[in-house]
Parts: structure tokens; C-alpha cells; sequence
């Protein structure tokens, strides 16, 4: 296999395994969070509808964390494996995040383990809850530093180039890169988002279903209250990494704006194609995008004619941006308006046309979340360290790629499917209904006693 | 000999990887013991205990690997190309191995109750990582790569044809089973099961000898293959010594069934010796004869940066490991199974 097929296959590996990995890594960082406030209305309240959501949730969640920790592996060992000069060279310089992360893993997998297995075993209910604080605490900081790496390989910094060997480190320098406080902050908050919108979609499908319970209706709108609040903080924060393209990766930005010519009271392109470098079919917003860039509806926006033909990233990236930004929006009026609805008592927020939106919430705010991944990802193309080295670079030398490209297909298949019939198994073969009578024959039970 | 930076990184690393050792052979081994005892009609004696045990901790496990591989990197960034490159097929086939048996675990503990097949895939499972991963350790003794333009390339008929190689695949699978079974002895005899404590104890017997044998036999084989570090064993013979007697221990308490809580502690103390013992006399090399510590070794500032984040992160993880131990371990009535139904 020549090098070529093998940066081929690298890359191919590499997509699969992290796209794969973000399903199960976003619900990793959000759901720990939602089944906390369940669990903490449920207690402040004295609701056992709330105890009975957050339990519930802990049970799937296992299934979730189970996929997410083995392909985490794997994209973990992969780095080295299909990488190797990248993480030879970028290693010197971001190893101490990845580093970190390691013990975010182990702070969140110690104490998930404790609070799975000590339901009921506390007097105090609270300290149960305590329990989970660190496993959000640890879930989102590995995040944060997962997605730290991601920013340096976009700005990279923290080290000086002399003839070819890093000199001059400065670990926390490279942490604290441009890219870090807009990716970051972009990347937990839309995690949040997502999960609130999955759990919330589940909720309406029940309902959908025909069951007219309580518990689900207070779920749905529990979790559509706090996705909208993540919503609105994504949308603002996209915002925000809007402007931090436009200042250090002005090449990617243009590309997804299909902005060739730098040029000022620049509008923002929404859809359309593109047929022979000129743009058919789009919504022109104007001055948009030089408000995106720099909240100036004059300001100039760089164009694509400031770069090298060799350094332009794929236009194809702006129909991901017009995906994960239609997304947004739309969940963002979509629980707004779920939420008014509720508060003023309006027939239409009951509706099944309503519910039907909220289901499909879930899965919409995962392909945003692809979305964007594909986007920032093939947009830092031709780089693997922008500006440093080149993928071609960076990818092994084995001959055997494109068999580990099956191999691991095939595995996460298994992994999928294998998640989804279980989750769906575990909560079929114990409804909500009976699990609610079986409660309150305990308490009866201890009353009596 | 001083205590070099890279001293101090090779050394936590190997900690780690001992951690997973231990940790990862009871996991390992426990699944196939509940495999076999499925196959023979056993099973209701054995597995209460093992999932009893494994349930809580099994993610925590998997940490113990990830913090050896991402921290290799961390301190020696060289390793990435050399081993990066070359270990791309039998790296792979672990993570898969890894990846089908803890998501099943998972599907089976929490979910429900499927097919017995899984539970043989378990067990098969349990035993392959370990034959796999160990390949790593043959590799690393040198002459299965040849630079080939520049590049590491493994050479794996030569890899498949060395008796090295399947001397440490046996090695690997029967220290798991050892391990592992020294360990369920005194797991079940703390939950008070006479019964599985007495099969397990049987296990570890039958196990114990395999396990010493081709522990030997590797270090005589290291003689033809690999003369340098044979002579660095030798050099150290009083640990693997002081290793031995340990092993002599264990096993004399398991004949007399008695103290095994002390027998599983001298189990791991012959591991660690022995473990250490080996890493010792490998170092300086990480690959022979292309790579030591210290021409793999990151910049002072990565490397101290590495060892304060460490020890911080110490500072968190021994109170929370402590208390995982105390309430599922060391537990009486956890162990003994009075407090089931608690889980989520
Ligand atoms: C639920 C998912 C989701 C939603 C609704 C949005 N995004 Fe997003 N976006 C992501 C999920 C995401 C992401 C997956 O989290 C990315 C990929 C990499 C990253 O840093 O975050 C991302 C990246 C990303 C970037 C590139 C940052 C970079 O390359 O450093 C920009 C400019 C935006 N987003 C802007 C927006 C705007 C203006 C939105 C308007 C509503 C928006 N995003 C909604
Ligand atoms: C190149 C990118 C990534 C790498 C190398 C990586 C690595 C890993 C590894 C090794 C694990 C397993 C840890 C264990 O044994 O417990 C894991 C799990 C996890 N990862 Fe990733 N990860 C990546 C991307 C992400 C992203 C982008 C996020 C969050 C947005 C994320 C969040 C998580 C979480 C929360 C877990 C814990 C398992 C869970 O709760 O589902 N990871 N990851
Ligand atoms: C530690 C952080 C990360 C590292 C080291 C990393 C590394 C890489 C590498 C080596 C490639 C292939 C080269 C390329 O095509 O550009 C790549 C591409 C990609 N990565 Fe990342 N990545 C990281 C974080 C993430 C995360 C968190 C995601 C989200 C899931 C992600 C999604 C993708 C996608 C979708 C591609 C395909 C881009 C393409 O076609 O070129 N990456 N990344």
C-alpha cells in the first residue's frame, strides 16, 4: 500500500472512530448533569416521579458510558497507531492535557461505579446525590481537555520551530491556545443541549405512544427548559467562535461561507450550491457575516483569494456549517416556544405535532453536533497541526489499514446495534408504570410496618 | 545511579501497567472461570461471586490501560512512531477484543440476560487480550523490526516462528488465571461460600505451576534471544529470588487453606518483585536496540509538567480509590451478599 492509500485509510479510520465516539462522548458529558437535577428536584420537591427519572436515566446511562469507553479507547490508541509522526512530534507539546484527561476518566469511572451500586444505601439522600458530582465534574473535564488538544492542532503554540525541532515548551502556553475558550465553552454547551433534547425526545415518544403519564410529561418538560437555556448559550457561543475564526482561521471561516473575495459588508451565504465557483440557489443575509466576524455590519471580511490554491479547505464544509447553524436555531424557537406554550397553557404545546418536533430534537441536535465536528475537522484540512504539518505527513507507513477500516466498521456496528436493542430491552421489560406501583407498595409496605 | 527525570516517568508508567496487570488478570480471568463453570454446569456456584466483584469496578479497570498508553506518549513521544507504526494489527485486534467484551459486559449486567454465547465470547475474550497485549512485551525484546527506508516494520513470520513469542502467550494467559483464581479464593472465602471458595482454590492450585514454568523458561529463552538483557536478569537474580519465595508462600497457604488474604498478598508481591525485577533489567531500552528512555525522552518542561499533574491527580485518586475499596471490598456485608438490591 502506498502512502497515499494510507493516509487514505488513516483518515477514514479516524473519522469513523471519532464520530462514532461523539454520540456516546456527548451523552457521557450531558446526561450526568440531567440525572443530578432529576435527582435533586426530585429530593427538594419530595417527587419520587423525579427519584424514578433519575434512576431510570443512571440505568441507560451505564449502557452509554459502556460504548463510550471502549471506542474511546480505541480512538485513544488509534492516535498513536494511524498518527504516529503527529503524535511524535505534537506529543512534546499537548501531551500534558491528554495526560489529564487520563485522571478525569478515573475520577468519573470511581465514583459512577459508587453511585450505581449505592442506591438506597444512604440514610440521607443527598449524600447519594453528592455521589454524582464528580462524575459530572469528571465527564466534563474530559471534555474540556479533549477538546483542549483539538484546539492546539488548530493554533497550535506554546513552543518556537528551529530547524525542524521543537525548542522552547511551554505546556500551558500551548494550553491556553486562541482556539481553546471558544471551543471549549461551544463543545460543553452543545453536549448539554444534546443530551437535554435526547432525554427530552424520549419523554415525547412515550407520550406519543399513548401513555398519558405524569412522569413523562414532567420529563419532557424538565429537559426542554434546560435545553433551551443551552441552546440560547450555544447559539451565542457559536457566535463567539465566529469571531475567533475570523481572526486566526480566517481560511476556514471563508471556506464555509464560500467568501472568495476579501471584501467588506460582507453577507452571510445560507444554502444554495455551488456550480463552477459560483453560488446558485442561496439565501443572501446582508452585512451578516461581517457581523459573525467581527460585530461590525462594514467590517472586512478575508476571502479565500489570500491563501495558497494547496492551503484552501473543501467548500463542501459550508453545507455542514448551514446544517449545525439551521439546527440551532431551530431547537432554539422549537423550546422556546414549548416552554411559553406550557408556562401560558396553550392548547398547541400539548399537541402531537408538537411532540413530534421534540422527538425529533434529539436526533437533530446529533447531526449537529456531526455537523460541526465535520465541519472544524475537514476545515483545518490541509493541516493536521495548521501550519505545522501537513496530513500526508503525519499518517503510518503500514501497509494494513484498510483492513483495520473493516474490522473496526464491523465492530461499531455491533456496538450500535448492540446498544440500541439493550436500551430499548432494558426499558421495555420494565415500564415506568410498573416500576411507579412497585414504589408505592414499598412505602405502603413501610408504613405499615 | 541517579534519579533521573526519566527514571521517574518510566517508573510511574510501570506502576500503572503493573496496576493493570493485577487488576486487568482478575477481570480477565474471572470471566473465563465463569465461562468454564457455565460449560460444566457449575455456574451457580461461581457466579454471584464474580459479578459481585466485578460490577463496580470494571470501568476503573480499563483507566489502568489508558493511563499506561496516553502516558508512554506523554514521557516518550518516540514511542509513538516506533511502536505507533508497527503494532497497528495486533493493537488493533486488542482494542476490538477490549472493545466487544467490555460492552457486553455492560449489555449483560445492566441490560438483560442474553444468550449463553456471550458468555463464552466472554470468557474466550478475557483470555485473548491478554495473549495479545503481550506480544508487545516479545516485541520489545528486539529482532522482530527491521528499518526498512527509514521506516519500522514488523516482521511477523519471523514474530509467529519464535518460541519467545508463544513462551510469553502461555506466560500471559496462565499468571491471568492464577492471579485471578488466588483472588476469587479470597473473595469467596470473605463472602463466607464454601463451596465456590473451595473450586476456586482448586483453580489456583492447577495454575500455580504453569505459571512458574514458563516464567523460567522465558528467561532461559532470553539467553539465545536477546544475551544483553539475559545478562541484566542474571544481575538481579536475588529479586526474582526473593520473587520465588513469595510464590512458594502463596502457594503453601492455598494447600493449608489458610490466611488467604495473605496468600493474595504475597501473589502480588511476587508479581510486583518480579515485575519490577524485569523492567529493571530491560531498562534502558524501550525497544531493543533502537530506542532507550533517554533518547525517547520529552523536554524538561513537558517532563515536570507530567510528574506535578501526576502527583496532584494522586492526591484525588487514593482517597476515591479508598473508598471504592472500603464499600464494595472491604465491605463485610456488600461481599457477602446482604446489600443486593442497591444498584440503579
Ligand atoms: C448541537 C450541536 C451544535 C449546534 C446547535 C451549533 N453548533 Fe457550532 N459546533 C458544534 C455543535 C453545534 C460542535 C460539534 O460542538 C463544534 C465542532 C467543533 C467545535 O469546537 O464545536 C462546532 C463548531 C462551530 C464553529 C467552528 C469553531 C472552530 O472551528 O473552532 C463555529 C463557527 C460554530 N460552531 C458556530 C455555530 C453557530 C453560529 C451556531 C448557531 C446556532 C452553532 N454553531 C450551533
Ligand atoms: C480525539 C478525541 C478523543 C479521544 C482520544 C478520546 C479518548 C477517550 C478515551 C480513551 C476514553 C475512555 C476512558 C476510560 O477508559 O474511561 C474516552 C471516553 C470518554 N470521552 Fe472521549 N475521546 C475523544 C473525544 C472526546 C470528546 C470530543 C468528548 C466530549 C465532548 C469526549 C468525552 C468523553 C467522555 C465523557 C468519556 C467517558 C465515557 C462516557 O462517559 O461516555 N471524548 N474518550
Ligand atoms: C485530541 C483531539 C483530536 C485529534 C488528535 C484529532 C485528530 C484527527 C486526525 C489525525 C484526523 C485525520 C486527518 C484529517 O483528515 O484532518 C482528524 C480528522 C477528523 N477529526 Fe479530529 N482529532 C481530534 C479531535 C476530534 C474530535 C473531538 C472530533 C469529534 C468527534 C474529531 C472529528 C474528526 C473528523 C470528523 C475528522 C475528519 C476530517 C477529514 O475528513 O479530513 N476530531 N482528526
Amino acid at each position: 500500500m502506498g502512502n497515499e492509500e494510507a493516509v487514505f485509510f488513516s483518515r477514514l479510520l479516524t473519522e469513523m472512530t471519532l464520530s462514532f465516539h461523539i454520540i456516546y462522548a456527548t451523552i457521557g458529558v450531558g446526561v450526568p448533569l440531567m440525572i443530578m437535577l432529576a435527582q435533586w428536584v426530585g429530593i427538594r420537591k419530595n417527587d419520587e416521579h423525579y427519584i424514578l427519572l433519575a434512576r431510570r436515566w443512571a440505568r441507560g446511562f451505564v449502557i452509554t458510558v459502556a460504548v463510550g469507553v471502549v471506542t474511546g479507547t480505541a480512538i485513544g490508541l488509534q492516535l498513536s497507531l494511524l498518527w504516529p509522526n503527529f503524535m511524535e512530534l505534537a506529543g512534546q507539546v499537548i501531551a500534558l492535557p491528554l495526560f489529564l484527561e487520563t485522571f478525569a476518566f478515573f475520577f468519573e469511572a470511581i465514583f459512577l461505579g459508587i453511585y450505581l451500586y449505592t442506591w438506597d444505601r444512604f440514610e440521607n439522600q443527598k449524600k447519594h446525590l453528592l455521589l454524582l458530582v464528580p462524575v459530572a465534574v469528571g465527564a466534563g473535564m474530559s471534555a474540556v481537555f479533549i477538546t483542549i488538544v483539538n484546539a492546539f492542532m488548530n493554533t497550535p503554540q506554546g513552543f518556537d520551530l528551529v530547524d525542524g525541532e521543537l525548542v522552547n515548551i511551554s505546556p500551558l502556553i500551548a494550553m491556553l491556545n486562541p482556539a481553546m475558550p471558544t471551543k471549549v465553552a461551544h463543545v460543553v454547551s452543545t453536549a448539554l443541549m444534546t443530551s437535554a433534547f435526547i432525554l427530552a425526545a424520549i419523554g415525547a415518544f412515550r407520550l406519543l405512544q399513548g401513555s398519558n403519564h405524569i412522569y413523562h410529561k414532567k420529563a419532557v418538560y424538565l429537559m426542554v427548559k434546560v435545553g433551551l437555556v443551552f441552546s440560547i448559550a450555544t447559539a451565542l457561543i457559536g457566535d463567539f467562535s465566529g469571531k475567533y475564526l475570523a481572526e486566526y482561521q480566517p481560511e476556514k471561516l471563508a471556506a464555509a461561507e464560500w467568501h472568495f473575495e476579501t471584501a467588506g459588508n460582507a453577507p452571510l451565504i445560507l444554502y444554495g450550491i455551488l456550480d463552477d465557483g459560483e453560488v446558485k440557489y442561496a439565501l443572501e443575509i446582508p452585512y451578516a457575516l461581517s457581523i459573525l466576524a467581527h460585530n461590525d455590519p462594514t467590517a472586512e471580511v478575508i476571502g479565500l483569494d489570500q491563501f495558497p490554491e494547496d492551503e484552501i479547505p473543501p467548500l463542501y464544509i459550508h453545507y455542514f456549517f448551514d446544517v449545525m447553524v439551521t439546527i440551532g436555531m431551530f431547537m432554539v424557537v422549537l423550546s422556546a416556544f414549548y416552554v411559553v406554550a406550557k408556562w401560558r397553557k396553550w392548547k398547541l404545546g400539548n399537541s402531537r405535532f408538537i411532540l413530534r418536533l421534540i422527538v425529533a430534537g434529539g436526533p437533530l441536535s446529533m447531526i449537529a453536533i456531526q455537523a460541526g465536528w465535520w465541519m472544524t475537522e475537514v476545515g483545518r484540512q490541509p493541516w493536521i497541526l495548521r501550519g505545522i504539518m501537513r496530513v500526508d505527513e503525519a499518517a503510518t507507513s503500514s501497509g494494513s489499514v484498510d483492513i483495520m477500516v473493516v474490522a473496526f466498521a464491523l465492530l461499531y456496528l455491533i456496538l450500535g446495534v448492540g446498544s440500541v436493542v439493550v436500551l430499548r430491552r432494558m426499558f421495555r421489560n420494565n415500564p415506568v408504570e410498573k416500576e411507579l406501583d412497585k414504589m408505592e407498595a414499598d412505602r405502603l409496605a413501610g408504613e405499615t410496618k | 545511579m541517579t534519579l533521573t527525570l526519566e527514571i521517574i516517568g518510566i517508573t510511574v508508567l510501570w506502576f500503572f501497567l503493573f496496576g493493570y496487570v493485577i487488576v486487568g488478570s482478575i477481570d480477565f480471568g474471572a470471566g473465563f472461570f465463569n465461562a468454564y463453570s457455565l460449560l460444566t454446569n457449575r455456574q451457580h456456584i461461581l457466579t454471584k461471586i464474580i459479578q459481585r466483584y466485578l460490577s463496580p469496578v470494571w470501568e476503573v479497570t480499563n483507566v489502568f490501560l489508558v493511563f499506561f498508553f496516553v502516558g508512554i506518549i506523554g514521557f516518550f513521544p518516540k514511542t509513538a512512531f516506533y511502536y505507533g507504526t508497527t503494532l497497528l494489527v495486533p493493537a488493533s485486534i486488542a482494542i476490538i477484543l477490549l472493545a466487544i467484551r467490555g460492552s457486553y459486559y455492560a449489555f449483560e449486567t445492566y441490560g438483560s440476560r442474553g444468550h449463553k454465547g456471550y458468555s463464552f465470547m466472554y470468557g474466550a475474550a478475557g483470555l485473548l487480550i491478554p495473549a495479545s497485549l503481550s506480544v508487545v512485551l516479545t516485541i520489545s525484546e528486539g529482532g522482530f523490526i527491521d528499518m526498512i527506508d527509514g521506516q519500522p516494520v514488523l516482521d511477523y513470520s519471523r514474530l509467529f516462528l519464535s518460541p519467545l513469542t508463544w513462551s510469553i502467550v502461555v506466560l500471559a494467559i496462565a499468571a491471568t488465571l492464577y492471579i485471578s483464581a488466588v483472588f476469587l479464593t479470597w473473595y469467596a472465602d470473605k463472602a463466607k461460600d464454601p463451596e465456590a471458595t473451595k473450586l476456586l482454590r482448586k483453580y489456583a492450585l492447577i495454575w500455580a505451576l504453569p505459571t512458574m514454568i514458563t516464567a523460567t523458561g522465558i528467561i532461559v529463552e532470553l539467553r539465545a534471544h536477546n544475551p544483553e538483557h539475559y545478562a541484566n536478569i542474571l544481575d538481579v537474580w536475588w529479586a526474582f529470588l526473593i520473587s520465588g519465595l513469595m510464590f512458594a508462600g502463596t502457594v503453601y497457604l492455598l494447600w493449608t487453606k489458610r490466611y488467604y488474604g495473605w496468600a493474595f498478598l504475597l501473589l502480588v508481591g511476587q508479581f510486583f518483585v518480579a515485575f519490577f525485577a524485569y523492567g529493571w533489567s530491560h531498562r534502558p531500552y524501550l525497544l531493543y536496540p533502537y530506542l532507550t528512555i533517554y533518547d525517547s525522552f520529552t523536554n524538561e518542561a513537558m517532563a515536570i509538567a507530567l510528574i506535578i499533574a501526576f502527583i496532584a491527580g494522586l492526591g484525588l485518586l487514593l482517597p476515591s480509590l479508598y473508598l471504592l475499596l472500603r464499600l464494595f471490598l472491604f465491605n463485610k456485608d456488600y461481599v457477602a451478599g446482604k446489600k443486593e438490591d442497591n444498584h440503579a
